[in-house]
Protein backbone atom coordinates (compact mmCIF):
# COMPACT_ATOMS: atom_id res chain seq x y z
CA UNK A 1 0.00 0.00 0.00
CA UNK A 2 2.58 2.69 0.92
CA UNK A 3 4.63 1.77 -2.16
CA UNK A 4 1.71 2.00 -4.54
CA UNK A 5 0.69 5.30 -3.01
CA UNK A 6 4.22 6.55 -3.30
CA UNK A 7 4.24 5.60 -6.95
CA UNK A 8 0.97 7.44 -7.58
CA UNK A 9 2.24 10.54 -5.85
CA UNK A 10 5.64 10.54 -7.51
CA UNK A 11 4.21 9.86 -10.95
CA UNK A 12 1.80 12.71 -10.57
CA UNK A 13 4.22 15.02 -8.86
CA UNK A 14 3.70 17.68 -11.51
CA UNK A 15 -0.02 17.92 -10.84
CA UNK A 16 0.41 17.92 -7.08
CA UNK A 17 3.15 20.53 -7.27
CA UNK A 18 0.97 22.68 -9.44
CA UNK A 19 -1.97 22.71 -7.09
CA UNK A 20 0.35 23.11 -4.09
CA UNK A 21 2.04 26.11 -5.70
CA UNK A 22 -1.37 27.63 -6.41
CA UNK A 23 -2.40 27.23 -2.77
CA UNK A 24 0.86 28.67 -1.48
CA UNK A 25 0.62 31.61 -3.90
CA UNK A 26 -2.74 32.44 -2.34
CA UNK A 27 -1.22 32.46 1.14
CA UNK A 28 1.32 35.08 0.21
CA UNK A 29 -1.27 37.76 -0.17
CA UNK A 30 -2.60 37.82 3.34
CA UNK A 31 0.30 37.27 5.64
CA UNK A 32 3.89 37.21 6.75
CA UNK A 33 5.68 36.87 3.47
CA UNK A 34 4.28 40.05 1.92
CA UNK A 35 7.66 41.78 2.07
CA UNK A 36 9.40 39.10 0.04
CA UNK A 37 9.74 39.69 -3.68
CA UNK A 38 7.53 37.62 -5.95
CA UNK A 39 10.42 36.12 -7.85
CA UNK A 40 12.22 34.90 -4.75
CA UNK A 41 8.98 33.58 -3.33
CA UNK A 42 8.25 31.55 -6.44
CA UNK A 43 11.70 30.07 -6.80
CA UNK A 44 11.76 29.16 -3.12
CA UNK A 45 8.34 27.56 -3.44
CA UNK A 46 9.52 25.50 -6.38
CA UNK A 47 12.60 24.46 -4.50
CA UNK A 48 10.54 23.61 -1.45
CA UNK A 49 8.26 21.30 -3.40
CA UNK A 50 11.28 19.64 -5.03
CA UNK A 51 12.82 19.06 -1.62
CA UNK A 52 9.58 17.53 -0.39
CA UNK A 53 9.34 15.18 -3.35
CA UNK A 54 12.94 14.12 -3.27
CA UNK A 55 12.51 13.42 0.42
CA UNK A 56 9.46 11.26 -0.25
CA UNK A 57 11.14 9.57 -3.17
CA UNK A 58 14.47 8.71 -1.70
CA UNK A 59 13.21 8.37 1.83
CA UNK A 60 15.88 10.00 3.93
CA UNK A 61 17.77 12.50 1.89
CA UNK A 62 18.77 14.77 4.71
CA UNK A 63 21.44 16.88 3.05
CA UNK A 64 19.07 18.54 0.58
CA UNK A 65 16.67 19.22 3.39
CA UNK A 66 19.43 20.62 5.58
CA UNK A 67 20.71 22.90 2.84
CA UNK A 68 17.22 24.16 2.19
CA UNK A 69 16.41 24.90 5.83
CA UNK A 70 19.78 26.51 6.38
CA UNK A 71 19.16 28.89 3.52
CA UNK A 72 15.68 29.75 4.80
CA UNK A 73 17.09 30.46 8.25
CA UNK A 74 19.79 32.67 6.79
CA UNK A 75 17.20 34.55 4.78
CA UNK A 76 15.21 34.98 8.00
CA UNK A 77 12.01 33.42 6.68
CA UNK A 78 9.42 32.58 9.32
CA UNK A 79 8.98 29.04 10.53
CA UNK A 80 5.29 29.29 9.72
CA UNK A 81 6.21 29.30 6.02
CA UNK A 82 7.51 25.77 6.41
CA UNK A 83 4.75 24.44 8.64
CA UNK A 84 2.02 26.04 6.51
CA UNK A 85 3.67 24.76 3.37
CA UNK A 86 3.81 21.19 4.62
CA UNK A 87 0.28 21.34 6.02
CA UNK A 88 -0.89 22.48 2.59
CA UNK A 89 1.15 19.77 0.93
CA UNK A 90 -0.50 17.12 3.08
CA UNK A 91 -3.96 18.41 2.21
CA UNK A 92 -3.25 18.68 -1.51
CA UNK A 93 -1.70 15.22 -1.66
CA UNK A 94 -4.56 13.58 0.17
CA UNK A 95 -7.09 15.36 -2.04
CA UNK A 96 -5.22 14.18 -5.08
CA UNK A 97 -5.02 10.55 -3.96
CA UNK A 98 -8.70 10.56 -3.07
CA UNK A 99 -9.64 12.00 -6.43
CA UNK A 100 -7.63 9.26 -8.14
CA UNK A 101 -9.19 6.29 -6.41
CA UNK A 102 -12.81 5.70 -7.31
CA UNK A 103 -14.29 4.63 -4.03
CA UNK A 104 -12.60 4.91 -0.70
CA UNK A 105 -13.96 3.27 2.39
CA UNK A 106 -13.10 4.52 5.83
CA UNK A 107 -10.39 1.94 6.46
CA UNK A 108 -8.56 2.88 3.31
CA UNK A 109 -8.95 6.54 4.07
CA UNK A 110 -7.29 6.26 7.43
CA UNK A 111 -4.49 4.23 5.88
CA UNK A 112 -3.93 6.85 3.21
CA UNK A 113 -3.87 9.54 5.87
CA UNK A 114 -1.30 7.72 7.93
CA UNK A 115 0.93 7.01 4.92
CA UNK A 116 0.92 10.66 3.92
CA UNK A 117 1.58 11.63 7.52
CA UNK A 118 4.57 9.33 7.53
CA UNK A 119 6.01 11.24 4.61
CA UNK A 120 5.33 14.71 5.86
CA UNK A 121 6.06 14.40 9.55
CA UNK A 122 9.78 13.60 9.36
CA UNK A 123 10.24 16.63 7.13
CA UNK A 124 8.34 18.87 9.56
CA UNK A 125 10.30 17.50 12.51
CA UNK A 126 13.63 17.99 10.89
CA UNK A 127 12.95 21.49 9.67
CA UNK A 128 11.48 22.58 13.00
CA UNK A 129 14.48 21.13 14.79
CA UNK A 130 16.84 23.00 12.50
CA UNK A 131 15.00 26.22 13.17
CA UNK A 132 14.78 25.88 16.93
CA UNK A 133 18.40 24.76 17.04
CA UNK A 134 19.48 27.91 15.27
CA UNK A 135 17.36 30.03 17.63
CA UNK A 136 18.75 28.36 20.71
CA UNK A 137 22.22 28.94 19.35
CA UNK A 138 21.49 32.63 18.78
CA UNK A 139 19.96 33.04 22.22
CA UNK A 140 22.87 31.41 24.00
CA UNK A 141 25.36 33.51 22.03
CA UNK A 142 23.48 36.65 22.89
CA UNK A 143 23.34 35.67 26.52
CA UNK A 144 27.11 35.25 26.49
CA UNK A 145 27.57 38.59 24.76
CA UNK A 146 25.31 40.21 27.32
CA UNK A 147 27.25 38.67 30.14
CA UNK A 148 30.49 39.97 28.73
CA UNK A 149 29.31 43.55 28.80
CA UNK A 150 27.33 43.26 31.97
CA UNK A 151 29.64 44.68 34.63
CA UNK A 152 32.81 46.28 33.27
CA UNK A 153 35.19 48.05 35.58
CA UNK A 154 37.40 50.85 34.28
CA UNK A 155 40.35 52.13 36.30
CA UNK A 156 40.47 55.73 35.02
CA UNK A 157 43.12 57.02 37.38
CA UNK A 158 45.15 55.76 40.25
CA UNK A 159 42.71 54.97 43.06
CA UNK A 160 39.64 55.93 41.04
CA UNK A 161 37.56 53.32 39.21
CA UNK A 162 34.35 53.63 37.24
CA UNK A 163 31.67 51.00 36.65
CA UNK A 164 29.26 52.12 33.93
CA UNK A 165 26.00 50.16 33.96
CA UNK A 166 23.84 50.01 30.86
CA UNK A 167 20.53 48.20 30.50
CA UNK A 168 18.35 46.12 32.74
CA UNK A 169 19.74 44.68 35.94
CA UNK A 170 18.42 41.25 36.88
CA UNK A 171 19.49 39.07 39.79
CA UNK A 172 22.22 37.31 37.83
CA UNK A 173 23.71 40.57 36.70
CA UNK A 174 23.42 42.09 40.15
CA UNK A 175 25.53 39.25 41.49
CA UNK A 176 28.14 39.85 38.77
CA UNK A 177 28.20 43.56 39.54
CA UNK A 178 28.89 42.89 43.20
CA UNK A 179 31.64 40.35 42.45
CA UNK A 180 33.38 42.44 39.79
CA UNK A 181 33.12 45.54 41.94
CA UNK A 182 34.77 44.01 44.99
CA UNK A 183 37.37 42.14 42.97
CA UNK A 184 38.20 45.29 40.99
CA UNK A 185 38.49 47.49 44.07
CA UNK A 186 41.07 45.13 45.54
CA UNK A 187 42.90 44.57 42.25
CA UNK A 188 43.18 48.22 41.25
CA UNK A 189 43.64 49.35 44.83
CA UNK A 190 40.81 51.85 44.39
CA UNK A 191 39.87 54.40 46.99
CA UNK A 192 36.78 55.59 45.17
CA UNK A 193 34.43 53.67 42.89
CA UNK A 194 31.89 55.49 40.74
CA UNK A 195 28.81 53.48 39.74
CA UNK A 196 27.22 55.14 36.74
CA UNK A 197 23.53 54.29 36.22
CA UNK A 198 22.84 56.70 33.34
CA UNK A 199 21.99 53.74 31.11
CA UNK A 200 19.76 51.87 33.54
CA UNK A 201 16.18 52.40 32.35
CA UNK A 202 14.31 51.55 35.56
CA UNK A 203 15.49 51.68 39.14
CA UNK A 204 13.04 49.70 41.23
CA UNK A 205 13.46 48.46 44.78
CA UNK A 206 15.33 45.35 43.67
CA UNK A 207 17.91 47.31 41.68
CA UNK A 208 18.23 49.88 44.48
CA UNK A 209 18.63 47.11 47.00
CA UNK A 210 21.47 45.55 45.01
CA UNK A 211 23.20 48.91 44.57
CA UNK A 212 22.91 49.64 48.30
CA UNK A 213 24.34 46.24 49.12
CA UNK A 214 27.21 46.68 46.67
CA UNK A 215 28.00 50.13 48.08
CA UNK A 216 27.90 48.76 51.62
CA UNK A 217 30.26 45.93 50.65
CA UNK A 218 32.63 48.41 49.01
CA UNK A 219 32.58 50.47 52.22
CA UNK A 220 33.46 47.36 54.21
CA UNK A 221 36.66 46.84 52.25
CA UNK A 222 37.65 50.43 52.88
CA UNK A 223 36.67 52.26 49.71
CA UNK A 224 34.01 54.85 48.96
CA UNK A 225 31.22 54.26 46.49
CA UNK A 226 29.61 57.19 44.65
CA UNK A 227 26.40 56.65 42.71
CA UNK A 228 26.32 58.85 39.62
CA UNK A 229 24.11 59.38 36.61
CA UNK A 230 20.81 59.70 38.43
CA UNK A 231 18.40 61.21 35.94
CA UNK A 232 15.65 63.51 37.24
CA UNK A 233 12.84 61.01 36.59
CA UNK A 234 14.82 58.26 38.32
CA UNK A 235 15.38 60.56 41.30
CA UNK A 236 11.63 61.13 41.53
CA UNK A 237 10.75 57.45 41.37
CA UNK A 238 13.36 56.67 44.03
CA UNK A 239 11.80 59.30 46.30
CA UNK A 240 8.31 57.96 45.58
CA UNK A 241 9.41 54.45 46.39
CA UNK A 242 10.81 55.74 49.66
CA UNK A 243 14.26 54.27 49.12
CA UNK A 244 16.93 55.62 51.43
CA UNK A 245 20.13 56.29 49.51
CA UNK A 246 21.55 58.70 52.09
CA UNK A 247 24.23 56.29 53.27
CA UNK A 248 26.53 57.07 50.36
CA UNK A 249 27.11 60.11 48.16
CA UNK A 250 25.12 60.45 44.93
CA UNK A 251 25.64 62.81 42.03
CA UNK A 252 23.64 63.68 38.95
CA UNK A 253 26.46 63.24 36.47
CA UNK A 254 29.66 61.31 36.06
CA UNK A 255 31.61 64.58 35.83
CA UNK A 256 30.41 65.81 39.20
CA UNK A 257 31.06 62.41 40.72
CA UNK A 258 34.55 62.40 39.28
CA UNK A 259 35.29 65.81 40.81
CA UNK A 260 34.13 64.53 44.18
CA UNK A 261 36.32 61.48 43.74
CA UNK A 262 39.31 63.75 43.03
CA UNK A 263 38.58 65.70 46.20
CA UNK A 264 38.40 62.54 48.25
CA UNK A 265 41.76 61.43 46.89
CA UNK A 266 43.20 64.92 47.55
CA UNK A 267 43.62 65.93 43.95
CA UNK A 268 42.21 68.59 41.70
CA UNK A 269 42.03 69.50 38.06
CA UNK A 270 44.30 72.42 37.28
CA UNK A 271 44.05 74.34 34.04
CA UNK A 272 47.36 75.31 32.56
CA UNK A 273 47.29 79.08 32.12
CA UNK A 274 49.35 80.91 29.55
CA UNK A 275 51.83 82.13 32.15
CA UNK A 276 52.46 78.71 33.48
CA UNK A 277 52.91 77.48 29.95
CA UNK A 278 55.46 80.24 29.42
CA UNK A 279 57.26 79.24 32.57
CA UNK A 280 57.28 75.69 31.39
CA UNK A 281 58.66 76.57 27.98
CA UNK A 282 61.28 78.72 29.69
CA UNK A 283 62.32 75.80 31.83
CA UNK A 284 62.34 73.50 28.85
CA UNK A 285 64.38 76.01 26.85
CA UNK A 286 66.93 76.35 29.62
CA UNK A 287 67.36 72.61 29.59
CA UNK A 288 68.36 72.57 25.96
CA UNK B 1 -15.91 52.62 30.49
CA UNK B 2 -12.73 50.89 29.55
CA UNK B 3 -11.31 49.69 26.29
CA UNK B 4 -8.29 48.03 24.71
CA UNK B 5 -7.02 45.46 27.14
CA UNK B 6 -3.81 43.54 26.76
CA UNK B 7 -1.63 41.54 29.06
CA UNK B 8 1.84 40.12 29.63
CA UNK B 9 2.36 36.80 31.37
CA UNK B 10 5.03 36.63 34.04
CA UNK B 11 6.89 33.33 34.12
CA UNK B 12 10.59 34.18 34.03
CA UNK B 13 12.59 37.04 35.43
CA UNK B 14 12.97 38.54 31.97
CA UNK B 15 9.21 38.76 31.57
CA UNK B 16 9.39 41.62 34.08
CA UNK B 17 11.34 43.59 31.48
CA UNK B 18 8.73 42.77 28.85
CA UNK B 19 5.92 43.85 31.16
CA UNK B 20 7.38 47.23 31.93
CA UNK B 21 8.41 47.83 28.33
CA UNK B 22 4.79 47.28 27.35
CA UNK B 23 3.63 49.59 30.16
CA UNK B 24 6.03 52.29 29.07
CA UNK B 25 4.81 52.05 25.49
CA UNK B 26 1.16 52.31 26.54
CA UNK B 27 1.96 55.25 28.81
CA UNK B 28 3.73 56.98 25.94
CA UNK B 29 0.74 56.42 23.64
CA UNK B 30 -1.57 57.96 26.22
CA UNK B 31 0.60 61.06 26.41
CA UNK B 32 2.26 60.64 29.79
CA UNK B 33 5.46 62.64 30.30
CA UNK B 34 8.83 61.01 30.85
CA UNK B 35 8.63 61.25 34.64
CA UNK B 36 5.24 59.55 34.74
CA UNK B 37 6.40 56.99 32.20
CA UNK B 38 9.26 56.16 34.56
CA UNK B 39 6.82 56.01 37.49
CA UNK B 40 4.51 53.64 35.66
CA UNK B 41 7.39 51.45 34.45
CA UNK B 42 8.81 51.28 37.97
CA UNK B 43 5.42 50.43 39.48
CA UNK B 44 4.94 47.64 36.93
CA UNK B 45 8.45 46.42 37.67
CA UNK B 46 7.61 46.17 41.38
CA UNK B 47 4.31 44.40 40.78
CA UNK B 48 5.77 42.00 38.24
CA UNK B 49 8.70 41.23 40.50
CA UNK B 50 6.32 40.49 43.37
CA UNK B 51 4.50 38.03 41.13
CA UNK B 52 7.79 36.42 40.08
CA UNK B 53 9.15 36.27 43.65
CA UNK B 54 6.10 35.21 45.63
CA UNK B 55 3.63 33.58 43.25
CA UNK B 56 5.97 32.25 40.56
CA UNK B 57 3.58 32.95 37.71
CA UNK B 58 0.87 35.47 37.01
CA UNK B 59 0.06 38.27 34.63
CA UNK B 60 0.06 42.01 34.22
CA UNK B 61 -2.89 43.47 32.33
CA UNK B 62 -3.18 46.95 30.89
CA UNK B 63 -6.38 48.87 30.39
CA UNK B 64 -7.04 52.34 29.09
CA UNK B 65 -9.72 53.85 31.30
CA UNK B 66 -11.89 56.80 30.42
CA UNK B 67 -13.82 58.00 33.42
CA UNK B 68 -15.61 61.36 33.77
CA UNK B 69 -13.44 62.97 31.09
CA UNK B 70 -10.35 61.64 32.74
CA UNK B 71 -8.00 59.43 30.79
CA UNK B 72 -5.82 56.95 32.60
CA UNK B 73 -3.82 53.75 32.42
CA UNK B 74 -4.95 50.91 34.65
CA UNK B 75 -2.48 48.21 35.58
CA UNK B 76 -3.85 44.94 36.94
CA UNK B 77 -1.39 42.48 38.45
CA UNK B 78 -2.99 39.14 39.23
CA UNK B 79 -1.71 35.77 40.34
CA UNK B 80 -2.91 32.53 41.93
CA UNK B 81 -0.08 32.49 44.42
CA UNK B 82 -0.05 32.12 48.19
CA UNK B 83 -1.74 35.46 48.81
CA UNK B 84 -0.76 38.10 51.32
CA UNK B 85 -1.26 37.13 54.97
CA UNK B 86 -1.41 40.64 56.37
CA UNK B 87 -2.28 43.30 53.82
CA UNK B 88 -1.92 46.27 56.18
CA UNK B 89 1.51 45.05 57.19
CA UNK B 90 2.55 44.57 53.54
CA UNK B 91 1.67 48.23 52.97
CA UNK B 92 4.05 49.39 55.70
CA UNK B 93 7.36 50.85 54.65
CA UNK B 94 10.26 48.58 55.39
CA UNK B 95 8.27 45.39 55.83
CA UNK B 96 9.47 42.48 53.71
CA UNK B 97 9.24 38.72 54.00
CA UNK B 98 12.02 38.14 51.47
CA UNK B 99 14.85 40.29 52.84
CA UNK B 100 14.18 43.06 50.35
CA UNK B 101 13.84 46.76 51.08
CA UNK B 102 10.14 46.49 51.82
CA UNK B 103 9.41 49.52 49.71
CA UNK B 104 7.61 47.73 46.86
CA UNK B 105 3.88 47.90 47.60
CA UNK B 106 3.79 51.18 49.52
CA UNK B 107 6.07 52.55 46.82
CA UNK B 108 3.68 51.50 44.05
CA UNK B 109 0.85 53.21 45.94
CA UNK B 110 2.84 56.45 45.97
CA UNK B 111 3.93 56.10 42.35
CA UNK B 112 0.36 55.65 41.08
CA UNK B 113 -2.84 57.66 41.72
CA UNK B 114 -5.38 54.95 42.57
CA UNK B 115 -4.40 51.74 44.28
CA UNK B 116 -6.41 48.73 45.32
CA UNK B 117 -5.34 45.38 46.64
CA UNK B 118 -7.35 42.20 47.01
CA UNK B 119 -5.82 39.07 48.40
CA UNK B 120 -6.92 35.83 49.94
CA UNK B 121 -4.50 33.45 51.56
CA UNK B 122 -3.93 30.40 49.43
CA UNK B 123 -6.01 31.81 46.57
CA UNK B 124 -3.96 34.61 45.10
CA UNK B 125 -3.63 38.34 44.84
CA UNK B 126 -4.99 41.01 42.51
CA UNK B 127 -3.58 44.50 42.61
CA UNK B 128 -5.13 47.30 40.61
CA UNK B 129 -3.41 50.62 40.13
CA UNK B 130 -4.35 53.60 37.96
CA UNK B 131 -2.37 56.60 36.82
CA UNK B 132 -4.39 59.49 35.39
CA UNK B 133 -3.15 61.71 32.61
CA UNK B 134 -2.98 65.26 33.93
CA UNK B 135 -4.47 67.74 31.56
Amino acid sequence: MPESLRRIVVENSDDISKSWLEEIEKKKEDDYTSTISNELYQTTNREFVNVIFSSINRQRNTTALNDFSERLINLGWPLSYITDGLQTFRRVTIDFILSQSEKVDSENLSRILSVVDDWVEPIINQLVNEYSGSWENTVSLQRLALQELSAPLIPVMENITIMPLIGTIDTERAKLIMENLLEGVIKHNSEVVLIDITGVPVVDTMVAHHIIQAAEAVRLIGATCILVGIRPEIAQTIVNLGIDLSKFPTKSSLRKGFNTALKITNREVVELTKEKEKELTAILDSLK
Amino acid sequence: MSKTQSCVHIKKEWDIVGARQMGREKAKELGFGTVNQARIATAISELARNIYLYAGTGKISYEVVNDMNKLGLKIIASDDGPGIADISKSMEDGFSTSGGLGAGLPGVKRLMDDFDIESEEGKGTTITAIKWVRK
